[in-house]
């Protein structure tokens, strides 16, 4: 009764064996495609400019988007339920300069960034009660906490807050030498970097090996199965848009630890870019489908992009987000194909 | 096999909805080893027993217990947890997940580490193996397996769930017959288990072939609680239809039927099928003739109507209109050919409830004009003069919203609107359920008057004695198979119709032949 025997007779061999393993895995090809754009840009990036594949800019493209591969796992649990969350730029704004202003009014810094990630938790926990408790789509709901964060962040402050020179939260943003290469190639971290990668770390081990991960797979699958199932289905839709608000929150430390400032005006689209990425690193925006280390590829291709965009020079800066969006179409395009050969 | 103590044990549940009693004392008694069928036509509430027991409805009244203690269920977690599974007409699995997934979701083995894969897909794959579904790996995704054997993957996940009681609600209409045998086989091992098994189907060959015992529900209320070898096929269909065989005899002989038209048919199919739905089939329909499809439940009335009418495309067959080839594969085509088909769904898919019944009654001629070219007040005002007379819709205000109107005038404003097409063809599918009495002799009257004047009308009806009256020719299906064809008139009753669908497959060597082993053993 072992696992073996449950195998199919005989094992295809070559080509076949191969066809047969993806079509097992189709659903893991999108992520694939990610990691294989990816490696393309920096082979690219390297060939037509040169100094990518070096210590200092891989560390830069990890520091630069910290708070973007943040918010993408949060929206990754969302979207994988089949929703979505579009409160999370406005939130960062609404987080970020309450946070300053209370540590420039003399509140304990550290109490200060704690309010600022329970912020993120509110507005999550407030996006949950009106999807599943009042059924107002998630479309809309977290459309109207994108207002309501962006509406509260104006009436703080509509000046840039700058943190003060000695606040310890500039110290989530110090930048740490790890390995002293020549020149400045140095590998650098932040504790920024370290948050985002314990992130998605804890992302991982929750959607993979606990029951409430595979419950957030389950309800993008088919919500009423789910339930039929017995599944705690109410409850895992407000903890995924509740982590989806945390990691906002986060996100609005790592971000304003990095720049040392907040303003109301901070983040607006970050919430597109973070479905761009999630999408980009295979996730289904129906849901049920997706994998969170994708999502952080999806985050680095878009950070990759601008680096490679600045390299360049010729490309004008609007063009970015055409070439995000014509990544985007051919990703979302691949995933169609995906899903028609997964219904035959 | 001996009398045991039941598990599960209703007794005088009643159940009310806004305006009806869903259950009227209804009792239940679900006995460990035992496949137990819940019979009775559409409406006769088995589904809200089901629910009831699951605890998705409050009762209002009566008693559940479970192995002898009173309960109240809360809803399928809590179903679950008192060893209730439940397993539907549509598979309610996860698609995007793998089998062994599917079959551990929420049972998943976990370790230190979290959920432990290795483990837990072995664990799927001996409860696939207890089923005798050793040879599926439970790491491949389940959308890759046909729907039948999702359905046997959805009953292993109530084994993983330790469940003693296992409501099958209707697993087998998609089904065909080697995927029922399949069923069954798995049915039956679990019943040597000792699971207490709910079936509902609306199969008779299915239900003597698997059923030890039965019960039969009608409109809402008990009709009775048997052992399965105890009644036969016509007193079951009679306790479901609710009229004795005395009864079923006397009733419903055509006193006359129409002179046979012309012997071109106006429409012609010569075995149109479509895959779950119906088999082959061959259908003529003549100019002036009134042909009602009898059947029970489930036996493939609506699906071959929605085959004619193009609403489901055929997957084989050829049909002829007027001795010309014809493919009618959207409804627009086949309105285009003047056919005409009023849903059994008046309320979904009949009248749009907050529109006036003018605009009700012009609806269908205004969508084959397009909506370019809107019908001119003059013209709607002939329409709906023209057909609320001569339908007798009451109150006879045109602009009232007909969401007012009782169901018997709903229904005669959605056949003035398919007539207003001036169709060659009229399907009608229930144009007499759920309406009073008056109104639906009205109705019938109607149709016979139509079919008069040279319509052809295809009748379809539960009341099979309503059937035999209307009907010149009766094709009689069962199981999604034309059984009979018999010419209307006298000779013919609800009884023989009844008699036909009994005794079909018990004496024909070629009908599931795999179904009907069982029944002999």
């Amino acid at each position: 009764m072992s696992a073996l025997t449950t195998h199919p007779t005989a094992e295809p061999t070559g080509v076949r064996a191969l066809a047969k393993r993806l079509s097992l895995h189709l659903d893991t090809l999108p992520t694939a495609a990610a990691v294989v754009i990816f490696i393309g840009m920096i082979v690219y990036g390297e060939a037509a400019y040169g100094r990518i594949v070096q210590f200092n800019t891989l560390s830069n493209l990890l520091i630069n988007n910290a708070h973007l591969v943040i918010l993408t796992v949060g929206l990754t649990f969302v979207i994988l339920t089949g929703g979505i969350d579009l409160s999370v730029g406005a939130v960062i704004a609404f987080s970020s300069v309450a946070g300053v202003m209370l540590m420039n009014a003399g509140w304990n810094p550290w109490l200060a960034m704690l309010l600022m990630v329970l912020i993120g938790t509110a507005f999550g926990a407030a996006s949950g009660v009106l999807v599943q408790y009042f059924h107002v789509q998630p479309f809309i709901a977290t459309l109207a906490m994108m207002f309501l964060g962006r509406g509260l962040a104006s009436i703080l402050s509509t000046v840039p807050e700058r943190l003060a020179d000695d606040s310890p939260l500039r110290s989530l943003g110090t930048q740490i030498e790890i390995y002293d290469g020549p020149k400045v190639d140095d590998i650098v971290i932040t504790p920024g970097v370290i948050i985002a990668a314990i992130v998605v770390a804890a992302a991982f081990f929750v959607l993979h090996r606990t029951r409430t991960g595979r419950t957030v797979y389950a309800i993008g699958g088919s919500e009423q199965s789910a339930a039929l199932m017995g599944l705690p289905v109410a409850a895992t839709k407000m903890w995924v848009y509740i982590i989806s608000g945390t990691l906002s929150g986060l996100a609005a430390v790592v971000y304003t630890a990095r720049l040392g400032s907040a303003q109301n005006i901070t983040g607006i689209g970050w919430e597109l870019d973070a479905i761009a990425a999630t999408v980009i690193g295979g996730t289904l925006l129906t849901g049920g489908a997706g994998f969170v280390l994708g999502s952080v590829v999806g985050a680095l291709v878009l950070g990759l992009m601008n680096v490679l965009i600045t390299r360049d020079g010729g490309i004008p800066p609007e063009a970015t987000t055409i070439i995000t969006g014509g990544i985007l179409l051919v990703f979302v395009l691949l995933q169609r194909a995906v899903l028609a050969r997964r219904r035959e | 096999m001996p009398e045991s103590l039941p598990i599960v044990e209703m007794a005088g549940i009643s159940i009310s909805f806004p305006g009806v009693k869903a259950l009227d004392a209804v009792g239940l008694r679900l006995f460990p080893g035992e496949v137990h069928t819940l019979m009775g036509e559409n409406g006769a509430g088995k589904s809200t027993l089901i629910k009831a027991l699951t605890g998705v409805y409050k009762i209002d009244e009566g008693e559940i217990r479970i192995a002898g203690e009173p309960r109240r269920l809360s809803g399928t977690a809590d179903a679950q947890s008192a060893g209730i599974s439940t397993v539907y007409q549509e598979v309610n699995l996860c698609a995007n997940l793998t089998i062994g997934e599917n079959v551990m979701l929420g049972h998943e083995v976990r370790g230190a580490a979290g959920i432990n894969w290795r483990a837990t897909h072995r664990a799927a794959g001996a409860t696939l193996e207890k089923l005798g579904l050793g040879h599926l790996n439970p790491k491949q995704p389940l959308a890759t397996l046909p729907l039948a054997v999702q359905q046997l993957v959805a009953i292993s996940r109530s084994m993983v769930a330790k469940c003693k009681v296992l409501i099958l609600d209707e697993p087998t209409s998609s089904l065909d017959a080697n995927e029922v045998e399949q069923l069954f086989t798995v049915m039956r091992g679990l019943r040597d288990q000792g699971v207490a098994i709910l079936f509902v189907s609306h199969f008779l060959d299915q239900v003597y072939a698997i059923s030890d015992r039965l019960t039969v529900l009608r409109n809402g209320r008990f009709e009775g609680e048997y052992r399965t070898h105890e009644l036969d096929r016509a007193q079951l269909i009679s306790k479901m239809i609710g009229k004795d065989i005395a009864a079923l005899k006397s009733l419903g002989a055509k006193a006359s039927r129409r002179a046979r038209p012309d012997a071109e048919p106006l429409y012609s199919a010569k075995g149109i099928s479509r895959k779950g739905a119906i088999d082959e089939v061959d259908i003529d329909l003549h100019r002036g003739e009134v042909v009602g499809l009898a059947g029970l439940l489930g036996s493939g009335r609506t699906e071959l109507a929605r085959l004619i009418y193009g609403a489901d495309r055929p997957d084989t067959g050829e049909v002829t209109m007027n001795g010309e080839k014809a493919e009618i594969s959207t409804p627009a085509k086949a309105l285009a050919r003047r056919i005409a088909f009023s849903s059994e769904n008046r309320r979904d898919e009949g009248i749009v409830r907050d529109l006036s019944v003018r605009e009700n009654l012009v609806l269908a001629v205004q969508a084959r004009r397009g909506w370019a070219r809107p019908l001119p007040r003059r013209e709607q005002d002939a329409i709906v003069e023209k057909y609320m007379s001569a339908l007798g819709v009451r109150p006879a205000d045109p602009e009232r919203p007909v969401r007012l109107l009782s169901g018997g005038n709903q229904q005669k404003v959605l056949l003035g609107r398919w007539l207003a097409t001036e169709p060659d063809i009229l399907i009608l599918d229930e144009p007499t359920r759920g309406i009073d009495v008056g109104a639906k002799a009205e109705i019938q009257e109607y149709v016979s008057v139509l079919a008069d004047e040279g319509l052809s009308v295809l009748f379809i009806s539960s009341e099979i004695e309503e059937v035999v009256r209307q009907s010149d020719r009766i094709i009689v299906l069962k199981d999604h198979r034309k059984i009979a064809e018999l010419e209307g008139g006298q000779g013919v009753s609800a009884e023989s119709i009844v008699t036909v669908i009994a005794e079909d497959g018990l004496g024909d060597p070629s009908a599931d032949a795999a179904v009907r082993e069982e029944v002999t053993t």
